[in-house]
């Protein structure tokens, strides 16, 4: 029986549509404790590759036959050869094409609305990280926000849909994933925006992106809203009075935290007036849509991560906390561990480190942890 | 050429081969030889650590030159009790000693090639592969020195030298790296 490649796109439907798969993950023991690919609908086995090297005999009795059986590892090669040792015992399975290496670099893009002037807003879900990226087109233009460093999907897909990118934006100074930004900028010679207090140590130019700036892209509008608290410049993003672009702010159930630049206990009264006052006085009709996710269980049936101000604010965990002293505690207080490598991520963001595209790799991998609960 | 007894290459090799070519070359030690791999792959580290944990072998280290990863492994070391630490002396506190007497008892457990680049004058050469084949060579209530490019390998020998009843051994570290003074080169 030959021995089937299953692309990480393929992965995505299984995960989104919670269609049934196993996954034989042979990654060693820590590293598939430390992240996978999730999903409502996945069956785990995780035996490191280097304890089948005598033969899957341990393994064959404890694979299903009722579903889809797909081999993991971190970068291809040793699920390769497990997925041909069952293979050759009979069984039938697939591997993933690039491992988990190209898992966390695949990106999903989900439509999430037509916009009332007729042009259409796009969702990039990274699902193996749990980044959000977007791209506005109106018009046979684009702007893009929070753009992974997966730069060619974005390029490629503005080409295809015959746009030209002319504004590129950065709701904040990301400490969990490279910042692809200021490449795709270079790259078409669009404006590429930062809020001024998270800039203070970038070493490139760029253009300030501050309270109240406000771009038309097409015929449809992209207003800037100064919301700190993840970060000191932190900006959310309205588009088309219609949808709001949270960031790192607010989360479909949790809330940013604030420490990932030093400065949690300085920060959490700005994270506090964000949530709690200048939400407040937004429409409650707005579509939030975040900049990350955590759990599959955020995911739309669509495959979007997108729900309603007004839903958001009867039911996110990180909005019902009445008592400003346990709001506090609550964020600077039992904070999940920092992402990996943060802080080189921060400075290669800043234009101080430029690592190359390996060592990128490796700074991101791992999972996201970006909020609290 | 490398003269380590046990040295595997695996450079250049992804993953799975580092595992494959370690698992086939500890099959052909004997319990408590030393095997030194070469690798560029750096998921190899956690996944040699993981594989030694669950086959019985102990992993001693890693140490890092030019890019290149040397991990260090016992075989059929889990069970018996690795010292990861004999006594260290640092570079100044040595430098100092060996003013006041420069006639101390100086191992240098580097490769041969490495050793006659540049060493600490009157120190001699016996490479960590060797040190068990070698150690007949010197006294045991003698106080060694050991030193390599930046402790790892020196502590390695030195736990060797501990287990065979050496009893006054030091780690002089960092190592060569740091070693600013004078130093011998050796001819081929």
């Amino acid at each position: 029986m030959t021995v089937r490649i299953m692309k990480p796109q393929e992965v995505a439907r299984y995960s989104i549509d919670k269609k049934p798969l196993f996954i034989l993950d042979v990654r060693n023991e820590d590293a598939f404790a430390d992240w996978k690919i999730e999903g409502a609908s996945i069956e785990y086995l995780n035996i490191p590759y280097f304890d089948l090297l005598d033969g899957v005999d341990e393994v064959k009795g404890k694979l299903p036959t009722d579903r889809d059986i797909l081999v993991v590892c971190a970068k291809e090669g040793s699920s390769l050869m497990v997925a041909e040792m069952l293979s050759e015992e009979g069984m039938d399975v697939a591997y993933l094409e690039g491992g988990m290496k190209s898992w966390s670099e695949y990106l999903e893009p989900v439509k999430v609305g037509t916009l009332s002037q007729g042009g259409e807003l796009y969702q990039f879900v990274r699902l193996g990280k749990g980044c959000l990226s977007y791209m506005v087109i109106d018009q046979g233009k684009a702007a893009i926000i929070d753009a992974t460093r997966m730069t060619d999907v974005f390029l490629d897909f503005a080409k295809d849909k015959g746009a030209t990118i002319e504004h590129v934006f950065d709701t904040h100074l990301h400490a969990d994933h490279i910042s692809g930004g200021r490449a795709i900028a270079e790259a078409t010679g669009a404006n590429y925006y930062l809020p001024t207090q998270d800039a203070e140590e970038v070493v490139f130019d760029f253009n300030k992106l501050a309270d109240g700036l406000h771009v038309t892209v097409g015929n449809t509008s992209i207003e800037a809203i100064f919301s700190p608290g993840h970060t000191s410049g932190s900006t959310s993003f309205v588009i088309d009075s219609a949808y709001l672009l949270t960031g790192d702010i607010l989360f479909i159930d949790s809330i940013g935290r604030p420490d990932l630049a030093g400065m949690a206990e300085d920060w959490v009264g700005d994270l506090r007036t964000t949530l709690y006052d200048r939400y407040e006085k937004l429409s409650e009709e707005l579509v939030v849509l975040p900049a990350h996710f955590m759990e599959m269980t955020e995911v739309n049936a669509d495959g979007s991560v997108a729900k309603k101000l007004s839903t958001l604010f009867s039911e996110n965990h990180g909005l019902q906390v009445e008592d400003e002293k346990e709001f506090r505690s609550l964020v600077t207080e039992n904070l999940p561990p920092q992402p990996n490598a943060y802080q080189e991520i921060r400075k290669t963001n800043m234009g101080v480190l430029t690592p190359d595209a390996d060592t990128q790799r490796e700074m991101e991998i791992g999972p996201n942890r970006c909020a609290v609960r | 050429m490398i003269e380590t007894a046990n040295v595997l290459d695996a450079k250049g090799l992804a993953c799975p081969m580092p595992i494959v070519r370690t698992r086939k070359a500890m099959q052909d030690l004997s319990a408590g030889d030393i095997l030194e791999i070469l690798a560029t792959d750096k998921g190899s580290t956690a996944d040699i650590k993981a594989w030694a944990a669950n086959s019985g072998h102990a992993y001693l280290g890693t140490e890092t030159e030019d890019g290149v990863l040397h991990h260090f492994l016992k075989k059929d070391g889990a069970n018996v009790e690795v010292k990861q630490d004999i006594p260290v002396m640092e570079l100044d506190a040595f430098t100092k000693k060996l003013e006041q007497n420069p006639a101390l008892t100086i191992i240098d457990v580097r490769e041969p090639e490495e050793f006659n680049e540049a060493h600490i004058p009157g120190a001699q050469n016996i490479a960590l592969g060797d040190i068990e084949s070698r150690m007949n060579e010197l006294d045991k209530n003698d106080t060694l020195y050991l030193i390599c490019q930046t402790g790892r390998r020196s502590g390695i020998a030195g736990i060797q030298l501990e287990e065979n009843g050496f009893k006054h051994v030091y780690n002089v570290v960092p190592g060569m790296t740091e070693w600013k003074r004078k130093t011998e080169k050796r001819g081929n």
